[in-house]
């Protein structure tokens, strides 16, 4: 039966916790999880370029230490401008980028107008201060918000600590398990007003330093045809780079790498 | 004590259907057609920030005629029931078939009550087919005690509904492109406006135009903006 009585709101996550709270069970209502296998994502990162912004992720999920899946899709598009890449664990992870997503267009359509950048990176802070519970057992889940401020007219990055701190960054950011070897990179490589070339390109090389240092996370595959997922946010909307152009970036940076110094 | 008067069931339900007719007769017309890329709505309507056409979910749109703020619940609603079905199973789950069995047991419920009034709205529920032709386009059209039907290729609802649908039966034709569909729609607004007592002026102003498209990404529903609707529509501006 049709229920008008939540006409007031458009807060999906609230109709939710009324209505269906056994859908917000990993949520917010932890079980003891410690010492459960499951499934870890490991590198995101996300770096301001002159026409917007790219966030990328590598392609792998650990089990301890076993590889437990090659393909994981870690980067998420929320709305025309924005997208989440997210580290920790897998499953909950997921959860939150979907969640995430359907409060942003449920409140899109209901209310006519899209939420603002700032106010959808508020809303995540709200969703991983939710997953606390899970966080104390060691079921981290953090995610690094990009998208385009259609008003300011430049990319912006938010990142998260674990109990829902919201930080902006203002050129580029990585976490998970190779995030620091990542940020190792693009502290060296970053220039302000990057084009879009460079900008993939020096992405391209921190996830292949993460990869190098870190065992967790993934490099390029060139047998399986499995390539780090690069997103770009520009005033015109979210696009995939596609795998081809992937590959060929890290060609490109192998054959500088075999060079003789 | 006094005796309890006694209304047949034919008398309230008459009484309550004219009522709702005398309600819909006013209200300006929303028409939905097929065209080749999907479904076309195109509406009446002056207003800048309340609509008739709104988007529900992926490939589902809602069309309404009559009391505003009734719709506006009923969009919302949708909109929420959907989002919750397409949550905790699978988007595809979502239909417009679904939909519209809600929409038509709460217009029903109300309908039926004693102490309710009945709803003063029309609605159409429209999918969209798939690209590749497997699945066909989907209209339902919802009448205000609940009681609702498929329509094929095209729909009208609104108070002159009758005489639109007497023009669509001549001039449509399958696989129109849009700007065609366009201007069809936007012919019969102006031959019904031209034959009536106050006419009302037909400018990318004044109608409300929006599509589902197969072709689009996930979100098949797109609002076209004023400029876009006197591009397509070659109306001339009145002013």
């Amino acid at each position: 039966m049709l229920e008008l009585g939540d006409y007031g709101t458009s807060d999906f996550l609230q109709i939710l916790r009324r209505r269906h709270p056994e859908l917000l069970a990993t949520l917010d209502a932890p079980a003891n999880t410690a010492g459960i296998h499951h499934y870890e994502g490991t590198t995101v990162l996300a770096v301001v370029y002159d026409e917007g912004i790219v966030i990328a992720g590598d392609r792998q999920a650990t089990e301890g230490y076993q590889v437990g899946e090659r393909r994981i899709q870690k980067v998420y598009q929320i709305d025309r401008h924005s997208a989440i890449a997210i580290a920790g664990a897998a499953g909950p992870c997921i959860e939150m980028a979907k969640l995430f997503q359907v409060e942003v267009e449920f409140y899109e359509k209901t209310e006519g107008v899209s939420l603002s950048l700032e106010g959808q990176a508020n809303f995540l802070a709200h969703l991983v201060r939710s997953n606390l519970g899970l966080a104390l057992q060691g079921l981290i889940v953090l995610p690094l918000f990009a998208g385009y401020d259609v008003k300011r007219q430049h990319g912006r990055i938010f990142k998260y600590d674990a109990i829902g701190g919201r930080y902006e960054e203002d050129d580029y950011y990585a976490i998970g398990s190779g995030g620091k070897d990542a940020r190792a990179t693009l502290k060296k490589r970053y220039r302000p007003k990057l084009s879009q070339h460079d900008a993939l390109g020096i992405v391209a090389e921190a996830l292949w330093d993460a990869a190098d240092e870190d065992i967790a996370t993934g490099g390029p595959d060139f047998i399986r045809k499995i390539f780090p997922m690069m997103n770009l946010i520009t005033e015109a909307g979210v696009s995939e780079i596609p795998d081809d152009t992937v590959a060929a970036l890290y060609r490109e940076l192998i054959a500088r790498l075999e060079q003789p110094r | 004590m006094s005796t309890p008067y006694y209304v047949s069931p034919e008398q309230i339900r008459q009484d309550k259907e004219d009522f709702v007719r005398r309600g819909i007769q006013q209200t300006k017309e929303v028409i939905v057609l097929a065209y080749r890329d999907g479904l076309l709505m195109v509406a009446e309507n002056p207003r800048k920030t309340t609509f008739k056409i709104s988007e529900i979910y992926d490939r589902i749109a809602l069309a309404s005629a009559g009391r505003i703020a009734e719709y506006e619940a009923l969009r919302v609603a949708g909109i929420r029931e959907a989002e919750i079905k397409g949550f905790r199973y699978y988007r595809e789950d979502v239909t417009a078939k679904w939909l519209t069995n809600l929409y038509s047991q709460h217009m029903g419920a109300v309908a039926q009550a004693w102490d309710a009034k009945p709803l003063e709205i029309e609605l159409l529920v429209c999918e969209v087919g798939s690209e590749d032709g497997l699945h066909g386009n989907q209209i339902y059209h919802i009448a205000f005690d609940g009681i609702y039907w498929e329509e094929e290729k095209y729909a009208v609802i609104g108070g002159r509904a009758a005489a639109i649908r007497d023009i669509l039966e001549q001039e449509y034709a399958d696989n129109l492109e849009m700007q065609a569909a366009v201007q069809l729609a936007t012919r019969c607004f102006q031959t019904i406006e031209a034959a009536a007592e106050e006419a009302y002026d037909i400018t990318p102003q004044t109608i409300e135009v929006a599509c589902l498209e197969h072709g689009a990404e996930r979100r098949k529903f797109r609002r076209l903006s004023t400029q876009e609707i006197a591009e397509i529509a070659r109306i001339d501006d009145a002013t």
